[in-house]
């Protein structure tokens, strides 16, 4: 029995009938992120200290029968920019390198409440700016399928985790496609629910009206069952929704009949990568086989999302980071001469580049004379882009797309060249700034070997039905798993190698 | 001749909102405290904490900017406004620009016998920020975080005042207003109250506005009244001088006398102002307008037409008594219930305001209850006690809201009406006092006073002073 590459729920269901108990799972995988944390890096922290002694009192109470869902002893791993209560949070960057919250996250807490066992964190670009986890401070994460290459990103150390087996599954965040894009880049499944579904208390923020948590595993069940636990009603949070149905297991069904599926011409045209194309095309076709009514159309305004997108982003996250001064926690600079200078020090400091590229972006944007010129125009083009998404909601149940232009490019090849690389979220942005929900599901290989994924974006609420769609898919195309997974599986052996007690924080003694 | 100049005046005015939790979080608004003893991680600015918005505060704006004749905007929003300062933890200031919760109301001030309608511009609510401490000695600033997220409302109004008489009946009229809805103390001093004068002078009969400073640290009525004077010879001066005003924020030092130059145009911070993406808009419709409005007071000039009508007390003591809702209250229901309007009103023009004077205290303060100042007066009235044990209890009563009746009781102060007890009294007094009863006998009236006051000595003063002066003459006749 490989505890490892077992699903969620799997695990779940073999914990729950005593033929497995929580501390061994947690082992297991401690052991499997021990052998997989020098290729991949997908952690910036590894609590297993605080895993195992967690696993105790979930056992108890899962003995007990407090804890009786289908998560209760599942480890999971948790995107270093949701707040853990005592538990470094990084953001993955030097300025958070000390910082430890008082509090956790809602989304956290939710799945805490189910029994689920945080194991650690997963590496991210720098406060989820970046399309490939290279922007963070405490090293580049790598693909599992090919660690020559990206995982993607931002939630790139939780897709990379999830792919190499070193958790069930994770919670990423999704600002402008960092939960879909790296889904599709390492193989697995990604929800980006409705803005408000899950709580962004304790998120912490990069641009507050697009950010949504969201889950990431191996399977579309898994995502299911995750997202309907970590969904819920926030009071702490004025934008959370109240929603009717929270009930997203039971849209797998895989029942496509009748299903209106709509292809936007705009996203299957230049500068999409061909093999990605066909594979996403050849699923769709398979789709349109079990019953669903599939049709081109004309989205409109694809063109101004990204434009429209970084402007808003950057204007928030110009705000959101001007927190981070040294002042009150996280990194100050030393010998400083008064106040301006320590703060200038310490963000310059401890910001990493992209980081800053976007508070002087976001800055200028929201500045005397430009504001009209560019924030507002944004609003207005983010407002038109929710429009066109309306219109075609009303002749189509689901839209199909790609998640990325390409599969995972090689590490470097990115940050050279930083517009290039905004342009390849063209496909994600426009669903944060219209609210709607996405999923990615794994299609198939390129002939490089590197996973594809494919987009399914439905209308907001309407989770239900992409996830039906997903299961759909999923079923014509089973999980692979990469290759690494039976390299590492053989070299762990399946036992605990990991160090009991002492957390381990990786490199975190690497750069100082 | 000299040339004459007009001061065209316009005022920004904070005012702490008496909401019991913050406007964000729900920690406690209370003054004082240990420092960072009333914060948690919404109000420090903590990465992931979220702002939630306190509907009292709403309500309370509401209805401010309802008595001030305000537009209710029906849908408001919030927007960052953004500046680094340590004593602001998220380095933005939720407040309002776009869309306040209200516009274009006006108040009504009387300044010597004018009347004359105050413009008010804008009002928006926003969060406070810290405080920071100095160490001298040390060279280091810290931080105390129990103010931030402490809610204010920002009162703009439009540069209608022409004199520091036209801002200080401004400013006391607002006061009123806000006291009146509970919705603040107003303490200048204390900070709940804090007033920016934006302040040009003009040649008298120009059109044209002259170039205004904006004028800081104002926190008592009196140093407004003097920065606004230093300011005006300042700016009269410099145009006299053939120089130039400058546009910029100055600070007043009430202690020198003088303002210095903190900020001018030229380095005018640009706060990047955006909507505020973590609330969402506030929407207003009529039934919640017309909830609040069923609440208000009765305000001051609607009480003055009432008291004409319905208690008969002079104009100058239902000025007086209406000024402050607390006390117009403890009147309304002392007169309804012992019927004298008119002696109720003495009591509070009279004795309340000595005491409140003598301990430096606000009407708000006064703690005794209206049934027991109509049951003082009616004991006062039935000459159940004499004047001078009235004002004693009523010390009593002021500082412990005694039961008069009760207190009278159980001290024994009641006034001695038995003829034969005083009858024998005053004859001992006349026995033992003969060089008096002979002087008041030789014609010297005077002389009566000290019988009399032997007599009141002698009933521990239980007596009712005429009654014994009057038995006295008809002893000594």
């Amino acid at each position: 029995m490989d505890i490892c590459s077992m699903t969620a729920l799997e695990l779940g269901e073999k914990i729950r009938h005593r033929e497995l108990s929580a501390a061994e799972a947690v082992r297991a995988y401690l052991a499997r992120t021990e052998a997989a944390e020098p290729e991949i890096n997908s952690f910036v922290t590894v609590d297993a200290e605080g895993a195992l002694r967690r696993a105790q009192e979930v056992q108890k109470g899962i003995d007990e029968g407090i804890f009786s869902g289908p998560l209760a002893g599942v480890p999971v791993a948790v995107k270093d920019n949701l707040c853990t209560r005592g538990l470094l949070t990084t953001c993955s960057s030097k300025i958070l390198s000390d910082f430890k919250p008082t509090f956790s996250a809602q989304a956290v807490r939710n799945l805490e409440k189910e029994g689920a066992i945080v194991i650690g964190k997963t590496n991210m670009d720098e406060f989820a700016m970046g399309s490939t986890t290279e922007t963070s401070y405490y090293g580049v994460t790598r693909n599992p399928w090919n660690t020559s290459h990206v995982p993607g990103g931002s939630s790139g150390g939780s897709c990379a985790a999830v792919a190499a087996e070193e958790c069930p599954f994770a919670l990423g965040s999704d600002t402008g496609g960092s939960i879909r894009q790296p889904s599709s880049f390492c193989g697995v499944v990604g929800i980006k629910p409705t803005y408000g579904t899950v709580s962004r208390y304790g998120l912490i923020a990069y641009g507050s009206s697009l950010d949504q948590v969201g889950p990431i595993a191996r399977s579309v069940s898994d995502c299911a069952a995750v997202l309907e636990v970590i969904a819920s009603h926030d009071k702490k949070d004025s934008t959370s929704i109240r929603r009717e149905d929270y009930d997203f297991t039971r849209a797998l069904t895989g029942d496509v009949k009748g299903m209106r599926i709509g292809i936007p011409k705009d996203y299957f045209g230049e500068g999409l990568d061909s093999e990605v194309k066909e594979h996403i095309l050849h699923a769709v076709k398979k789709l349109k086989e079990e019953g669903a009514v599939v049709e081109e159309f004309d989205l409109s305004l694809v063109q101004y999302a990204i434009p429209a997108y970084y402007v808003i982003a950057s204007a928030e996250a110009s705000s959101n980071l001007a927190r981070f001064d040294g002042v009150k926690y996280g990194y100050r600079a030393g010998n400083c001469d008064g106040l301006h200078q320590m703060y200038k020090k310490t963000r310059s400091e401890g910001f990493g580049a992209e980081v800053k590229r976007r508070i002087m972006l976001g800055s200028f944007v929201l500045s005397a004379g430009y504001y009209d010129a560019c924030y507002l125009k944004a609003l207005r083009t983010k407002a038109l882009i929710k429009q066109a998404f309306d219109s075609a909601f009303e002749r189509y149940d689901i839209i199909v797309a790609p998640s990325a232009p390409t599969t995972a490019p090689k590490i470097g090849k990115s940050l050279s060249d930083p517009l290039k690389m905004y342009l390849g979220d063209i496909y994600t942005v426009s669903v944060n700034l219209a609210g709607l929900p996405g999923i990615t599901v794994p299609v198939g290989q390129d002939k490089k070997g590197l996973p594809i994924g494919m987009q399914l974006i439905g209308n907001c609420f309407e989770e239900k039905k992409i996830i039906r769609a997903a299961y759909a898919v999923e079923q014509m195309c089973e999980y692979k798993a990469p290759k690494l997974c039976g390299e590492l599986k053989n070299s762990a052996g399946g036992k605990s190698t990991c160090r009991e007690g002492g957390r381990q924080v990786w490199r975190d003694s690497m750069r100082q | 001749m000299a040339r004459q100049y007009e001061t065209v005046i316009g005022l920004e005015v904070h005012v702490e909102l008496a909401t019991e939790t913050k406007i964000f979080c729900g920690c406690s608004t209370r003054f004082g405290g240990a420092p960072n003893t009333h914060t948690c991680p919404v109000c420090t600015g903590m990465p992931g904490a979220l702002p939630v918005l306190n509907k009292q505060v709403v309500e309370y704006a509401v209805a401010i900017g309802l008595a001030a004749n305000c537009e209710i905007t029906r849908m408001c929003k919030f927007d960052r406004k953004n500046y680094f300062y340590p004593d602001n933890p998220q380095n933005y200031q939720i407040s309002q620009l776009y869309l306040p919760i209200a516009r274009d109301g006006y108040v009504e001030i009387e300044c010597g016998d004018t009347k004359k309608k105050i413009r008010i511009h804008e009002m928006h609510m926003e969060e406070d920020a810290g405080k920071l401490v100095h160490d001298e000695w040390d060279d280091t600033s810290i931080v105390d975080f129990n103010r931030s997220g402490v809610p204010l409302v920002e009162i703009v109004s439009e540069p209608d005042m022409r004199s520091a008489d036209e801002v200080l009946a401004y400013l006391e009229k607002l006061r009123m207003i806000i006291r009146y809805l509970g919705a603040s103390d107003c303490k200048l001093q204390e900070g709940s109250m804090r007033a920016d004068v934006n302040l040009s002078v003009r040649e008298m009969g120009s059109r044209e506005v002259g170039t205004r400073t904006e004028m800081k640290n104002l926190n008592s009525f009196k140093a407004i009244s003097r920065a606004i004077e230093g300011e005006r010879q300042r700016q009269i001066e410099l145009i006299e001088g053939g120089k130039a005003v400058r546009q910029e924020t100055r600070r007043w030092d009430d202690n020198k006398e003088y303002s210095y130059a903190m900020r001018s145009k030229e380095d005018a911070r640009d706060y990047r102002y955006f909507p505020e993406p973590d609330l969402v808009p506030i929407v207003i419709d009529d039934a919640w307008i017309e909830k609040i409005k069923e609440r208000q007071p009765e305000f001051q000039d609607a009480k003055l037409i009432r008291y004409r009508r319905e208690y008969g007390i002079p104009e100058y003591d239902a000025q007086i008594i209406t000024s402050s809702r607390h006390m117009a209250e403890l009147f309304e229901k002392a007169s309804d219930v012992c019927k004298k309007p008119k002696k109720v009103s003495n009591w509070l023009m009279v004795e309340t305001l000595r005491l409140l004077k003598e301990h430096g205290m606000e009407p708000e303060e006064l703690r005794f209850s209206p049934e027991n100042l109509a049951k003082l007066v009616e004991l006062s009235e039935a000459g159940s006690i004499n004047s001078s044990v009235a004002k004693e209890v009523f010390e009593k009563m002021f500082s412990e809201d005694i039961d008069p009746e009760r207190y009278v009781e159980e001290h024994g102060l009641k006034t001695v009406n038995d003829e034969g007890e005083l009858n024998e009294v005053i004859k001992k007094v006349i026995d033992s006092n003969t060089q008096a009863v002979s002087d008041y006998q030789g014609g010297k009236e005077k002389a009566l006073g000290v019988l009399v006051g032997q007599t009141m000595k002698a009933m521990k003063g239980k007596a009712d002073p005429r009654r014994v002066n009057q038995r006295l003459k008809e002893l000594l006749s």
